[in-house]
């Protein structure tokens, strides 16, 4: 394996670690926080006849997982053809 | 055509098209059987982990619990999605690339260590018995309940089909059976959901309904009338929580990081093509798990809803008991409820309070004057605090999916098909769950461990008697439960998240786990984690502490611990690995080119 090759690799493998992160702390936020640490605060906010911070907990959060799982196929094989290592 | 006749229609359907898919499914490599040769598209693949996945726990004892707990059982729906997000993200597409046929094989590629398979081997099927054990249950309840046969004859038709399928198919027959009972078991969730849906609210979407309006009356939203009817009752209004905030963060982390690290979930993304593919599919897993997960917590509100206002009636004061509709009556017969007149009024009163003297109803031979079954443990009949009346009824959380259909008055083939979609619920999981315990002995015990000589023809056939056996000892775990069934599902959760996961996880991202570090955590997770639940709950013996929350590390309950055992792992495995040497060059090699997709062949045994 060449150098170049070797720090290709390595790029991609940051890039990855960077659009990881970002994808986790939407994650956390919507689950952990709007769903458990925040309910109290979000609940006396409404949407329609749901307390926001039930919504969140019961449906919201999951919905926001599906997205998030999409959008990190759809950037992750953009980063797999940028750094050419696709399979 | 009557409800019996549906019933044994619809499940018989279901059951020939299962085994249908098994003769044209056979495995004739260790390939096809371990990883269903690794040719499975990602939307097939999305769907068998779904049903995989979303067990007879999921399918009947999910909404009950919702039904009962409201907010507090958030926590479930949050963590056993939120835990696909780092399936997707965390280890799906690395262990995809690693091309293997088993978890334990990872760990012990990874770390170098014969000792660190073993273990993994070890968690993997204790996890995994103790989630069977669950799934032949559920299979028990439905057969009884519907189709009317006792609950060991129900068993044995399960044992057969999970039989054929299994053992002739492998995980090339599982993976296609359980496209179709993901099918069978959506189709019966969603149904009786729209029809009750469109009953209290006029929306046909569960999803908007339970935050619309009631039918009966459009300026009141459905989940504030139900908060007003059930803090009349002296519950905890629905949309509150009774919980901490600490042990609701740790039971969500606990059942994310579990999900996760499951076995059997993990094993489905061996079988796709590509790297790529693993990715997607848990996207497409996570959409059909959603499909269910998002319908459930309407399902529970609704169920709760309909259920008190049938009991105790427009004018919260009960319904007399020879009033009842039928299926109150029938769900008598079988136990899972149960009336104690404590007012002697002859109405049958519903509110906060425990109407029983211990957990389960005990019930006399003979019937009681309105032909009710005499409960013999009745409670001292105290009115609880805010309660307008003392409880009269005990009423089992798993009956509210299976009866909902019943309470709502929806006709008989919507009945019928959530015994058909019981049924596969229970059968789909159980089947992967076979199948990661048939390869974790004959192929990480057996072919890698203690017969390495053994031929491929000889794993597969070892393979196919693992399974037969697994299918036995399940079957007879279904039929006499341990006591302690319940309490070890929370056990199983705890030990993937505080076990499996950190050092599979580890493996990944970090070059610089070594074998010594990986045991050690491993070890401190699992120990801390099965001591403290041993200790609050007891398994083989009598808990040793008394399980109230002013015992709890910091409040903490033995469910959720395995969140805080996860953390220690982690700490453990980074900190012994930074004290002691680097991983050989090889190993580090090895997670470089798990890290870039290219040159992932399908799985290959060598």
């Amino acid at each position: 394996m060449s150098n170049s090759n070797n720090d290709n690799h390595d790029s991609y493998w940051r890039a990855n670690i960077k659009l990881v992160l970002m994808c986790l702390v939407v994650w956390f936020v919507v689950s952990f926080g709007f769903g458990v640490l925040l309910v109290d605060q979000l609940n006396t906010i409404r949407l329609g006849g749901f307390k926001l911070g039930f919504w969140f907990a019961q449906q919201g959060s999951i919905y926001t997982f599906l997205a998030l799982i999409f959008f990190y196929v759809h950037q992750m094989n953009k980063l797999d053809k940028k750094y050419n290592v696709h399979d | 055509m009557e409800l019996q006749t549906l019933t044994f229609l619809f499940v018989g359907i279901s059951f020939a098209v299962y085994i249908g898919i098994a003769i044209w499914a056979k495995a004739g490599t260790t390939g096809e059987f371990y990883v269903a040769g690794g040719g499975v598209k990602p939307v097939f693949n999305g769907m068998a982990t779904a049903a995989d996945w979303m067990s007879a726990a999921s399918f009947i004892s999910m909404a009950g619990l919702i039904a009962f707990l409201g907010y507090d059982a958030s926590v479930y729906l949050m963590g056993w999605t939120g835990g696909y997000v780092l399936l997707a993200m965390l280890l799906a597409p690395y262990l995809r690339k690693y091309g293997k046929f088993t978890v334990p094989e990872f760990i012990g590629e990874r770390y170098y260590s014969q000792t660190a398979r073993i273990v993994a081997v070890i968690c993997l099927i204790f996890i995994s018995f103790t989630y069977i054990a669950g799934q032949m249950r559920g299979v028990g309840i439905v057969f009884s309940r519907f189709l009317e046969v006792d609950i060991i004859t129900g068993l044995m038709i399960g044992m057969a089909i999970v039989f054929v399928y299994a053992v002739l198919g492998g995980m090339k027959g599982i993976t296609y059976t359980q496209v179709a009972q993901y099918c069978v078991l959506i189709f019966a969730y969603t149904v009786p959901a729209v029809f009750i849906s469109l009953q209290i609210t006029g929306n046909p979407l569960p999803q908007i309904g339970f935050g619309s309006t009631l039918a009966a009356d459009p300026s009141t939203y459905m989940l504030d009338k139900l908060d007003q009817v059930v803090t009349d009752l002296g519950f905890t209004a629905y949309t509150d929580g009774t919980q901490t905030t600490t042990n609701l963060f740790f039971l969500t982390m606990a059942l994310m990081a579990g999900t996760a690290g499951l076995p059997h979930v993990i094993v489905r993304f061996f079988t796709v093509p590509k790297v790529s593919d693993a990715r997607k599919s848990a996207g497409y897993a996570l959409l059909f798990i959603a499909l269910l997960y998002t319908v459930a917590p309407a399902v529970g509100s609704m169920a709760r809803f309909n259920l008190i206002n049938t009991i105790n009636g427009e004018d919260v004061t009960g319904t007399e008991y020879t009033k009842m509709p039928s299926w109150f009556k029938t769900w008598e017969n079988s136990g899972l409820l149960a009336w104690y007149d404590h007012n002697g009024d002859g109405k049958i009163q519903y509110a906060k309070g425990n109407p029983l003297e211990g957990k389960k109803p005990v019930f006399a031979e003979e019937r009681g004057q309105y032909g009710e079954k005499v409960v013999t443990n009745p409670g001292k009949g105290e009115v609880a605090a805010g309660a307008p009346f003392a409880n009269e009824v005990y009423v089992d959380r798993d009956i509210m999916v299976l009866a909902n259909p019943e309470i709502a008055g929806l006709p008989a083939w919507v009945i019928a098909l959530i015994a058909a979609g019981g049924i596969a619920a229970a059968l789909s999981t159980a089947a992967g769950l076979l199948l990661v315990i048939s390869a974790a002995i004959s192929h990480d015990l057996l072919k890698s461990t203690f017969a390495p000589e053994i031929s491929e023809k000889q794993e597969l056939m070892y393979g196919r008697i693992a399974i037969t056996v697994a299918i036995l000892i399940a079957g007879y775990l279904g039929a006499n439960p341990p006591g302690w069934v319940a309490e070890t599902v929370a056990m199983a959760f705890g030990l993937a998240a505080s076990s499996l996961f950190p050092v599979i996880l580890l493996g990944i991202f970090s070059k610089r786990v070594n074998r010594k570090g990986a045991i050690a955590g491993m070890l401190t997770g699992l120990i801390f984690t099965f001591c403290y639940i041993v200790y609050f709950k007891g398994v083989f013996f009598e808990p040793i502490g008394v399980n109230a929350p002013e015992n709890w590390l910091f409040g903490i309950t033995p469910q959720a611990i395995g969140g805080l055992g996860m953390v220690f792992n982690f700490v453990v495995a980074l900190t012994v690995s930074h004290l002691t040497e680097e991983p050989p060059q090889e190993v580090q090699e090895m997670v470089a080119s798990l890290r870039i997709p290219r040159g992932a062949a399908s799985a290959t045994a060598h």
